[in-house]
């Protein structure tokens, strides 16, 4: 076969990728069309505002939205603080030996885990051995476990990204190894790290195979983390799953899209103005 | 003028298995400039770093002998090396201001000291920056970023962020290798009126600078200290043949 002309090749090249973008952005789009467009029709602010009734045939899933709100920000309280301290430890103060990489592989194995392993595992531990039954606070502990992974890993990336030169120069002026990682690594690495966050916070919205094995099902409205709840996303596919209505199974879906996108343009917002703060 | 602020005896320094310096004997004089030339990778950097421990920061890092500043052993045990690094500032190759404001640069080291007072901050601010030879440029504007000035106004901004910190001695590692002319200049300007006040080692890859503004000059070799004496003499009347050639460029 003769070989293409340069700019012929050139051409070529830019429609294949154009057509990929295309095609993800299609796929993307008509997902969300398809389900804003069967639930948008039953939204309304009583669906939102009132608690189901008759297993989720009737009224609304106000106590679904108050179960991953608060599944979600224990998880979240829980993992940040651990996967960002342990970002900082494994970049800043080892000098990336053997017992480094061993536990950055364990997190890198840990992030490939199927959730629904999370699931039994949480199960096992928090709602079996240690007696916290189905509660908010094994279904929120059992998120954190499945979260750690990633937000170390993201973190990491975020903090490796800071030049250098930063670092020195901070010691340079005398300061101590916290107050550079706080003062200049941290601040730098911030945009990353909340990124890394909010994937995971998107993460623990979506998820559906580790809460329900932990946090269970139960559709009262929680009183405290040791009651049962269900998430929006259990809800939802019990809906469907047993056919209960699929209505307000569309509606919870759609709710859920347009929370995980009104978090993830809020974030965008927020990084925005601290990163023109901060250069 | 003789008064011996650093003095330098037998001092290796190794990376791992590397070593980088080898063994020098070198007495640094106050308030003067001392010049440091000699072709990449002789160590005139490693040098610098030594002297404020920043050769710590890299793995493998390992010292022999004994380097006093003001009488003192800085690879004593019981150092405080943050203390030190205060002491004796410095000022890299390529500028690198924080991804902060032109005020929040210069305060850094005063707000990393425990500096709160905003009126100490102010005044320390203006003080720096005027002896950095750069407040004139920026006085209106010490909000903006630090990021947004040009190479040679960023440069003087580390200048002026070293002297907040209030150094005895100033450290600069090819602080021109990536200015021009006028930049250049400007920072040579201010280095003859800082040394007065403070003891400065400047190693440059450019040797004409070193014989406009030391006092004395050394010259580096792999690692080795060949000579050092009085500028005019060893531009002159080098008692070295390899600090000719290298002069006269012949290699390097």
């Amino acid at each position: 076969m003769r070989r293409l002309g340069p700019r012929v090749e050139q051409k070529v090249a830019q429609t294949t990728l154009w057509v990929m973008t295309l095609v993800t952005v299609g796929v993307l789009l008509f997902i969300i069309f398809f389900i804003l467009r069967r639930g948008l029709p039953v939204l309304s602010l009583e669906f939102l505002t009132t608690n189901p009734a008759d297993m989720g045939k009737a009224g609304g899933i106000f106590s679904t939205i108050v179960g991953m709100a608060v599944l979600t920000l224990l998880a979240i309280l829980i993992a940040a603080p651990l996967g960002v301290g342990t970002a900082i430890y494994l970049t800043e103060y080892t000098w990336g030996g053997p017992v480094t990489r061993v536990i950055r592989f364990g997190a890198e194995c840990l992030a490939g885990i199927p959730s629904i392993i999370f699931g039994l595992f949480g199960f096992i531990l928090f709602v079996t051995k240690l007696k916290f039954g189905w509660s908010i606070l094994s279904g929120g502990l059992t998120l954190a476990f499945m979260l750690l992974p990633t937000i170390i890993r993201t973190s990491e990336e975020a903090i490796k990204s800071v030049p250098p030169a930063y670092r020195t120069v901070s010691f340079s002026l005398g300061s101590t190894k916290w107050q550079t990682v706080t003062r200049v690594v941290l601040p730098s690495a911030l945009p990353g790290i909340a990124t890394g966050i909010v994937l995971s916070v998107g993460r623990s919205i979506g998820e559906t195979a580790a809460t329900i094995f932990t946090a269970g099902s139960a559709l009262r409205m929680p009183t405290s983390i040791f009651s049962s709840t269900r998430t929006m996303s259990v809800h939802f596919y019990i809906l469907a799953r047993e056919g209960i209505s699929m209505p307000n199974a569309y509606g919870t879906a759609a709710i859920l899209i347009i929370a995980i996108l009104g978090i993830n343009i809020l974030t965008y917002y927020l990084m925005n103005r601290f990163i023109r703060k901060y250069s | 003028m003789s008064d011996v602020a650093i003095r330098v005896e037998g001092f290796s320094q190794s990376f791992g298995a590397v070593r980088k310096l080898k063994s020098l004997d070198l007495d640094v004089h106050r308030n003067e400039i001392l010049g440091i030339i000699g072709p990449a990778r002789s160590g005139k950097s490693t040098f610098l770093c030594a002297l404020n421990r920043l050769n710590d920061l890299v793995r493998g890092s390992r010292v022999e002998g004994t380097i006093t500043v003001d009488g003192q052993d800085i690879y004593a045990p019981d150092v405080d090396v943050v203390a030190l690094r205060r002491k004796l500032g410095m000022v890299f190759a390529t500028p690198v201001p924080l991804p902060r404001s032109i005020y929040e640069n210069i305060a850094f080291g005063a707000r990393m000291a425990g500096v709160r007072s905003r009126t100490k901050l102010d005044s320390l601010v203006r003080d720096s920056l005027e002896k950095g030879g750069l407040w004139e440029e920026v006085k209106d504007r010490l909000g903006t970023s630090g990021l947004k000035l040009s190479g040679g106004q960023q440069q003087r901004l580390c200048l002026a962020r070293i002297l907040a910190v209030t150094p005895e001695f100033i450290l600069l590692d090819e602080p021109t290798s990536g200015l021009d002319p006028i930049s250049t200049m400007k920072i040579e300007e201010s280095l003859r009126k800082l040394k007065k006040d403070y003891t400065i080692i400047l190693v440059t890859n450019n040797t004409k600078q070193a014989a406009r503004v030391a006092d004395r000059t050394a010259f580096f070799l792999g690692g080795e200290l060949v000579e050092v004496g009085p500028t005019a003499q060893i531009f002159t009347a080098p008692s070295d043949k390899r600090t000719d050639d290298y002069l006269r460029g012949r290699f390097g």
